[in-house]
């Protein structure tokens, strides 16, 4: 149980200090060391990375959303795709979904060519990729949770019964 | 002819938190821990459904008691949540606030010279209400050492069994304490022993923490003698809509509607389509704002220990109530706290016997707020 509170609190900031969590969920320092270790090691945490709003850096970076559609043969199966697509560096999430297409694909790049060349170089050939749809990211309002806007001013009164 | 203030209006003294106001308006780096609402807004469905109501052009009164689909809403609820056994037609009244529904029971049951047990420290607007009606309030002092529950003891002590009625919130504000249903047996033997009504403010019902909420309501002979208030407020961030209700036996709220009916005509519409739409689809929200608390609470607790302010430990609302350190006396320290340092709390005098030497702390802040807080009352004590 107390993995899950660890998790929950690391999910709303995962900059949170362990003795910030440690306080929040009644643990000691070390529990919370043990619960992440343990979190870590059985692969529920993957990693820790900020959350980017790319509109506010001034170096470009380019995003798309990809459809696949794939044929699967007797030697060849979702997850042997799935495997060669996602070690691309390009390639930052890739998922298989319900519905029109087979893998839902987030590519990211430094220019429109790169992202683009990526796709018809490296993807289209794929031989089990029958169709690729690309929809390129033209602004982003919410990631991971969190919306990107300027935020709501705090308009409460100071004080209130 | 003048405006000179009735005499139940002179009675009552203007807030004790004006002043303290008045200072951190002035500042713009002010740390708000004096804030008694949410600082989520309301959940987006619940928006919407608002804003839909208003695009359809339901702009009209409702039925005096509220709309038929939320007080069934309503009913449905408070059974699955508490336990609480009320009928949609006759036994829920909708109303402008729970303070409107606090107001109405004041008025529809407390006669002139009436004496009203109010449990202190306690929100701040029983007391008001009780002279506005005419009544006499008969303040019972909890004890920290009881975690400021009301105990049987504190009622007999304060002369209880002369009191027509006795008024409560738990889970507290402004302590933060909560009672089980054990500690409330007690309560409702005194009540029955001594034929009190009881109002239970229940507002902060979904705002317990280790625990479930218990309603005294549910107890054995006391249904007929209880009037709850909920709303819509704090559980879903609603504040700004004003909307609660009253929950009691048909023959009360027929009588608190006789009030409503005249002075109210019915609580807000846009209102009540948002909390048809809380209740039927914000139960998700709610967990996920609960958690937040909790965990915030957590923290805050941690902190004051660290810092040295002792605090026993809140289960229920969104406050804690820590202890003055030693030498200072509660108005002083916040004063000082928010001239010197930008932080704002309320010093518990404000609630009434039993307050003083404590800080009510709102934890309904931001997690870096709360940490910038923490330390800067760290700073604050330890110049000392
Ligand atoms: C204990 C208690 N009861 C009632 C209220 C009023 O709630 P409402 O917004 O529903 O009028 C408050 C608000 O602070 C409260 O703390």
């Amino acid at each position: 149980m107390s993995e899950r509170e660890v998790l929950a609190a690391l999910r709303e900031n995962a900059r949170y200090s362990t003795a910030d969590v440690a306080r929040m969920t009644g643990l000691s320092e070390s529990e919370v060391e043990a619960a992440i270790e343990d979190l870590e090691a059985e692969g529920v945490i993957r990693g820790y990375r900020p959350v980017v709003d790319w509109d506010r850096l001034a170096d470009e970076r380019v995003r798309a959303e990809v459809e696949l559609n794939v044929v699967l043969d007797r030697e060849t199966g979702y997850a042997d795709i799935a495997e060669r697509l996602a070690s691309f560096p390009q390639v930052t999430a890739l998922r298989l979904v319900s519905g029109d297409y087979d893998f839902d694909m987030e590519v990211e790049g430094d220019s429109l060519g790169e992202v683009s060349r990526f796709i018809s170089e490296k993807v289209a050939p794929v031989p089990e990729i029958t169709q690729t749809v690309t929809h390129y990211v033209m602004t982003s309002y919410k990631e991971h949770g969190l919306e990107l806007g300027d935020g709501d001013d705090d308009d409460r009164l100071s004080y209130s019964p | 002819m003048s405006f000179e203030p009735a005499g139940r209006v002179r009675e009552v003294p203007p807030s004790g938190i004006r002043r303290f106001f008045e200072i951190a308006e002035e500042r713009d780096d002010v740390i708000s821990l004096g804030v008694g609402e949410p600082d989520f807004a309301t959940p987006w469905a619940a928006r919407e459904a608002a804003i839909d109501s208003l695009e359809r052009g339901r702009t009209s009164y409702t039925a005096n008691r509220g709309m038929a689909d939320l007080r069934a809403a309503i009913s449905g609820y408070v059974a699955d949540r508490f336990d609480l056994s009320y009928d949609a037609s006759e036994e829920i009244l909708v109303t402008a606030g729970a303070s409107e529904a606090v107001d109405l029971a004041f008025r529809a049951f407390v006669d002139p010279g009436d004496r009203v047990a109010v449990a202190q420290p306690s929100y701040i607007s029983y007391e008001p209400g009780i002279t506005f009606a005419g009544g006499d309030v008969l303040p019972v002092a909890t004890r920290e050492a009881d975690e400021f529950r009301l105990t049987r003891e504190a009622l007999a002590e304060a002369g209880a069994e002369e009191a027509e009625a006795l008024v409560y919130c738990y889970p507290n504000n402004p302590t933060g304490a909560v009672m089980s249903r054990e500690q409330l047996e007690p309560i409702a033997d005194f009540a029955r022993e001594h034929d009190l009504l009881v109002f239970a403010d229940e507002i902060y019902a979904e705002l317990t923490y280790d625990g479930e909420h218990a309603s005294i309501a549910t107890l054995p002979g006391m249904r007929e003698r209880t009037v709850v208030f909920n709303g819509f407020s704090k559980a879903h961030a609603m504040t700004g809509l004003r909307l609660g209700y009253a929950l009691a036996p048909a023959e009360a709220i027929g009588t608190m509607n006789r009030i409503h009916q005249y002075t109210m005509l019915s609580a807000p519409t846009t209102a009540q389509y948002a909390a048809i739409e809380a209740i039927e689809s914000c139960a998700g929200d709610v967990r996920e704002m609960v958690e937040q608390y909790d965990r915030r609470r957590r923290f805050v607790l941690a902190r004051f220990e660290e810092i040295g302010m002792p605090c026993f430990e809140a289960r229920g609302a969104f406050y804690v109530f820590p202890q003055v350190p030693e030498g200072w006396d509660a108005d002083t320290f916040a004063e000082e706290l928010l001239t010197e340092h930008g932080v704002a709390v309320v010093p518990g005098s404000v609630f009434g016997s039993g307050g003083d030497g404590h800080l009510r702390v709102s934890y309904a802040t931001g997690m870096e707020e709360l940490r910038e807080a923490l330390a800067r009352i760290e700073r604050f004590v330890d110049g000392r």
